[in-house]
């Protein structure tokens, strides 16, 4: 599976890696929601660490779509909530 | 797995199909879509210099907050030692005020430096691919029928789409930054231009240089006359402090009262306060 952190190229990342990385996904989801900057980047920053320590850089000249993507680690919640709303499902409230 | 994440994926997905849907032959799209690879390689060599430009300009400004510092710095000490811990006081409040700035645009420079980085290495990817995208457009021209090539056109557009996605991101963050800094470092010129960092008389010296100076010539001026005194009692014209003075010693006391007036009368010809307190008087006394 191939995760791309904004700003920081892809990473291939084995499926059996994966489980650890779910548990981020609320944690962010939530500091979004609250717009809690401290977690928000607390929780990128966490879920970046673990993607890069779990991946292998994916070659430069490769031309391939990510299955995942995160935010920058900088982000802010703005930013996230942004990305978030270009989504059909608008699924954060406000 | 991941919510959030895959509807991310999604949309930068729907915007590489939304590229694709306006193609009416796809080949043709292929080098449509390379020249706006190249259009945005463009534009990320141009948001990299001008993040440097900022960046620079901001070290520029950290290194002239550096001199003032200093410079605040060898006033304070100054003062003390003529006994004025008033000036001393005016001198390193002031300096406390600059280094917060300093501090400001120290983080300022780190932020920039990092955003040049990453941009420096989201150009090398973007290249890297753009590069991929035209062999594999090549490729594909030469040896796929229409229908055959739009499969494979829509992976090339994909992986491509998805990195142009990123960088286009990047570069927008760069220039929201960038911005930012320009209209903070704006302020800063701002302040040195109004005289609150530089002076606050439309001179070319601050309030506490002039009054250094006046200290520093009115005890000049008391030294110099101890020293003719000395030497009018004493007979001895050896020294070059009293050359000359046996018949001036009068004339030469009273012009040692004015260079403690001049300092706001020509203070744009200081060089600094003991020539300017010495000239007047070896002058008269030719």
């Amino acid at each position: 599976m191939i995760i791309r952190i904004l700003g920081e190229g892809q990473f291939r990342v084995a499926d059996a890696a994966l489980a650890d990385l779910n548990s981020a996904d609320d944690a962010i989801e939530k500091a979004v929601a609250a717009d809690d900057q401290q977690a928000l980047s607390q929780a990128l920053a966490a879920l970046h660490a673990k993607v890069v320590a779990a991946g292998q850089p994916v070659a430069d000249d490769e031309l391939e779509d990510s299955d995942l993507i995160l935010p920058a680690a900088d982000a802010s919640v703005e930013e996230v909530r942004e990305l978030l709303e270009e989504s059909q499902e608008g699924l954060l409230p406000g | 797995m991941s919510g959030i994440f895959q509807r991310m994926s999604m949309i930068f997905r729907a915007k590489a199909d939304k590229a694709l849907d306006r193609a009416e032959d796809p080949r043709e799209t292929l080098d449509y879509s390379y020249q706006r690879q190249l259009e945005l390689l463009q534009k990320v060599r141009r948001g990299v210099a001008d993040v440097a430009t900022s960046r620079k300009r901001v070290e520029l400004q950290a290194n002239g907050l550096n001199t003032q510092i200093d410079k605040l710095n060898a006033q304070a000490k100054k003062a003390l030692e003529v006994g004025r811990e008033d000036l001393a006081r005016e001198a390193l409040t002031r300096k406390s005020g600059l280094q917060q700035q300093l501090g400001d645009l120290q983080t300022q420079h780190a932020q920039l430096q990092g955003e040049e980085e990453k941009l420096v290495r989201a150009s090398q990817r973007l290249q890297a691919k753009v590069d991929a995208f035209r062999t594999r457009k090549e490729t594909i021209k030469a040896t796929y029928s229409a229908a055959e090539a739009q499969t494979r056109i829509n992976e090339a557009f994909t992986g491509i789409g998805e990195e142009m996605g990123d960088v286009g991101l990047a570069i927008q963050r760069a220039e929201d930054k960038t911005a930012e800094m320009q209209a903070r470092a704006g302020a800063v010129d701002e302040l040195i231009a109004s005289g609150v960092l530089e002076d606050q008389t439309g001179q070319s010296k601050d309030d506490i240089t002039l009054e250094l100076e006046r200290l520093a010539s009115t005890s000049d001026v008391e030294t110099e006359l101890a020293a003719m005194k000395a030497a009018l009692s004493g007979g001895s014209a050896s020294t070059p402090a009293i050359e000359g003075q046996g018949t001036a010693s009068q004339p030469a006391a009273d012009q040692g009262a004015q260079p403690t007036a001049a300092p706001t009368e020509a203070p744009g010809q200081q060089v600094n306060g003991q020539t300017q307190a010495a000239q007047p008087n070896t002058r008269e006394n030719r």
